[in-house]
């Protein structure tokens, strides 16, 4: 039909350069000097005023960076990475510690409004149930600019702040945990992070208290040639309750940038740690040129009985992911909770899943991925589920669902499935399917445009692993995920 | 002027080269129930797919007014918004989409490319349920996900609530008995016949008399190899029924 094919060629037309947060703020900044060495190292805890141990853990990491290889086995395909050609500190020049709001650079609070993320406290308050409050860690490049309701979080005990300035406010908490889940050794870029990385989010929650908002950090990559090295730490102590959300957007730029993150969580005896994340880096354009390299080490440890971990996540963005939050289900009848929804579109490479690693006895996990790969994109899932001696009764149900829109894009699932006690019960399920020309005839026969019929079955798709996230981010979720099909028809 | 009138319509599928609808002339009017039947193969399907814009048919000649406009250059969401509704023969799952969310969606993308601001909800809720009632779908089939799980009776039942809250100009049913069994197919024929007005216009196509002892046609069209060849009243319906296609079809040829 001539006039269907006219729109298909409209919709094609519109290409997937739709990011709606591709503006970059103008601010002077101060930049480290360009490339990595141990000076580099030196320089960015320098300017933390970092005590002298964190300094030699940073060299420790950085001395066993420079003897590993970096990761092939993920089925993504990029240029060799120039560590020499980036910088690795950032920061506003006028952000010489604020104290206050009023101390900020006007220009990155017009950033964050920009995006949707108010840090005026009084506008955050202006309209919003106390209930439905979160308190935000804004992470500009390489510094937290601002924490917003510390201290009101600070009336029942909850500690959430800069990593920088728990660093100094609570240095015992931070040497006791950091690298207690994802060590300096772990993999090359978690020791690239431990070495280089300059901010990121703490959180301690104390026995028994449930957090009484929602909190997050919204990480923003502004400056070119610059990596992003993030590390986050929460820590639940005994029964406490945090549910946490991250998000994360940067300028469209020609180049790649790399961001590589740590993410820490651990959770004591009868605790819950909730972690969600709506990653928009930059994708790149239709063609692949530009965007993030999302390069991140995510794990939780279940260190005490009972203790639950749920890691969520909505992935649209990035030109590459390479991501595995992971849980590590060491406590008796812990809990671990993988649900993920992964859109590609354009020439995006996803390479994500999870790993849960049942140590305790009666432990329980449970993994819910829906991938859907539209464009030119690859999507692939890769996953571990394994069970210790000592894990019997290991119970684990894995979904794996992939959803393809077109014809050039590919869908590949990975599992790995170990398995040392016999009592151990894992069970697996895949789907694969297309977007069908039935579906669609029936919902646009109905009045729904092309891309109101697309987002309409990709948003049922992924219904079960939605609701999953906070309610307030359910809705953002679903239009983001419509506005990353933008043009996957053709 | 007639709310249908389709002339000379040429049709094929896109990936072949054999003609399926050979020069199709027909009329509907505002008020009237068409009856199509024919034998299968004759273009039944096809030509309410046409209509409708599906993509894997290329119409090579001809053309097809709604209230006089040429609907085959429009893209199907836009000759739904115009009025045109099709009910499937097979209607499509959609798992994971909720029942209401589809039928708010569809209703408010119609209004909104009629101009027309969003539907509140709760006067939606009561169109639905009401409809619903009448046409014995559930509370529970309203919560499942579209189609999915439903019987061969509610996936048709569920054709006409759509229908019914689309409040259509032109409504095609296509085969809409098919897998019917008699109560089911009186309750779509009740949802039909309620829906007849003098602004409404109806093709019904089916294969069987059957349906048309419950929605009365007013006029009754013989389809066969792409064209049609026979045009007559209700009892051209009754005659084919006793005599089988073979006899009309052999003399047109």
């Amino acid at each position: 039909m001539p006039a269907v094919q006219e729109t298909v060629e409209q919709v094609r037309a519109i290409d997937i350069d739709q990011y709606k947060y591709g503006f970059s703020t103008d601010i002077e900044m101060e930049l480290a000097p360009k490339g990595l060495s141990e000076d580099i190292v030196r320089y960015i805890s320098a300017r933390k005023n970092e005590p002298a141990w964190m300094l030699e853990w940073r060299l420790d990491a950085y001395r066993r960076w420079l003897t590993m290889r970096e990761p092939d086995w993920a089925r993504v395909d990029y240029p060799q990475i120039d560590f020499q050609d980036m910088y690795y500190y950032a920061a506003p020049k006028s952000n010489a510690a604020p104290k206050s709001l009023d101390e900020i650079d006007p220009a990155i609070l017009e950033t964050y409004k920009k995006l949707g993320i108010p840090l005026r406290e009084q506008e955050i308050l202006a309209g919003v149930a106390p209930e439905n409050r979160i308190a935000v860690d804004a992470v500009f490049d390489s510094v937290s600019v601002v924490t917003t309701f510390k201290e009101e979080l600070k009336k029942s005990g909850v500690i959430f702040s800069s990593i920088s300035e728990a660093l100094h406010e609570h240095p015992e908490l931070v040497k006791k945990y950091i690298g207690s889940v994802v060590p300096t050794t772990d993999n090359y870029y978690a020791t690239l992070n431990a070495a280089v990385f300059s901010d990121g989010s703490f959180v301690y929650i104390p026995p028994g208290v449930r957090c009484p908002m929602e909190l997050s950090t919204y990480f923003r990559i502004n400056e070119q040639k610059t990596g992003q090295f993030e590390r986050t730490l929460i820590i639940a102590d005994k029964g406490s309750y945090v549910s946490y959300l991250e998000g994360c957007t940067a300028p469209m730029r020609d180049e790649n940038q790399l961001h590589a993150a740590v993410v820490e969580l651990i959770a004591h005896d009868d605790a819950e740690i909730k972690y969600s994340t709506v990653q928009n880096w930059y994708p790149g354009d239709s063609q692949g040129k530009g965007g993030i390299y999302n390069f991140v080490t995510k794990r939780g440890d279940c260190r005490g009985a009972r203790s639950k971990i749920s890691w969520t996540q909505v992935e649209t963005g990035s030109a590459i992911t390479w991501k595995y939050p992971s849980c590590i289900l060491r406590g008796d009848d812990s809990q671990g909770e993988f649900y993920s929804i992964a859109v590609s579109n354009g020439a995006q490479q996803v390479d994500s899943g999870t790993k849960m690693i049942h140590l305790g006895k009666n432990t329980r996990s449970r993994i819910i991925s829906k991938g859907i790969s539209a464009g030119r994109s690859q999507n692939t899932y890769r996953g571990l589920v394994s069970a210790h001696r000592r894990a019997t009764n290991a119970k684990n149900f894995t979904n794996c669902d992939s959803l393809l829109i077109g014809n050039a894009c590919g869908a590949h699932t990975v599992p790995y499935i170990e398995s040392k006690t016999a009592s151990a019960v894992f069970e697996h399920e895949a789907t694969t399917s297309k977007v069908s020309e039935d579906q669609m005839f029936y919902c646009m026969q109905r009045g729904l445009t092309q891309e109101e019929a697309i987002a309409l079955i990709v948003n049922g798709f992924v219904k079960d692993v939605l609701q999953q996230l906070p309610m307030e981010f359910m809705v953002e979720a679903q239009k983001l995920i419509a506005i990353s099909l933008e043009g996957s028809v053709g | 002027m007639s709310l249908l009138e389709i002339k000379n319509l040429t049709a094929k599928l896109a990936d072949e080269d054999k003609q399926i609808l050979n020069g199709l002339n027909l009329t509907v009017e505002k008020g009237q129930v068409a009856a199509i039947m024919g034998p299968n193969g004759s273009g039944k399907s096809t030509l309410s797919y046409v209509l409708a814009g599906r993509e894997d048919y290329e119409v090579t000649d001809g053309e097809a007014l709604l209230d006089g406009e040429n609907i085959l250059e429009l893209s199907p969401d836009e000759r739904a918004a115009k009025g045109l509704f099709l009910a499937f023969q097979y209607p499509i799952e959609i798992p994971g989409v909720g029942q209401m969310t589809f039928l708010k969606a569809a209703v408010n993308a119609q209004r909104r490319k009629n101009g027309l601001d969003d539907m509140p909800t709760p006067e939606f809720m009561k169109l639905v349920n009401g409809r619903a009632k009448e046409l014995g779908i559930s509370p529970d089939m309203l919560r499942r996900s579209v189609n999915v799980g439903f019987s061969g009776g509610e996936k048709k039942r569920n054709e006409i609530l759509q229908m019914a809250l689309l409040q259509p100009k032109l409504a095609i049913l296509d085969e809409t008995d098919s897998g019917l069994d008699i109560d089911a197919l009186k309750i779509v024929a009740d949802g039909v016949n309620a829906m007849r007005s003098p602004d409404r216009g109806f093709v019904v196509i089916t294969h069987y008399q059957r349906l048309l002892d419950y929605i009365k046609p007013d006029v009754v069209h013989v389809l066969s190899a792409g064209r049609i060849i026979k045009t007559g009243g209700p009892d051209l319906a009754l005659e084919l029924e006793a005599k089988g296609y073979a006899d009309i079809v052999g003399k047109a040829a």
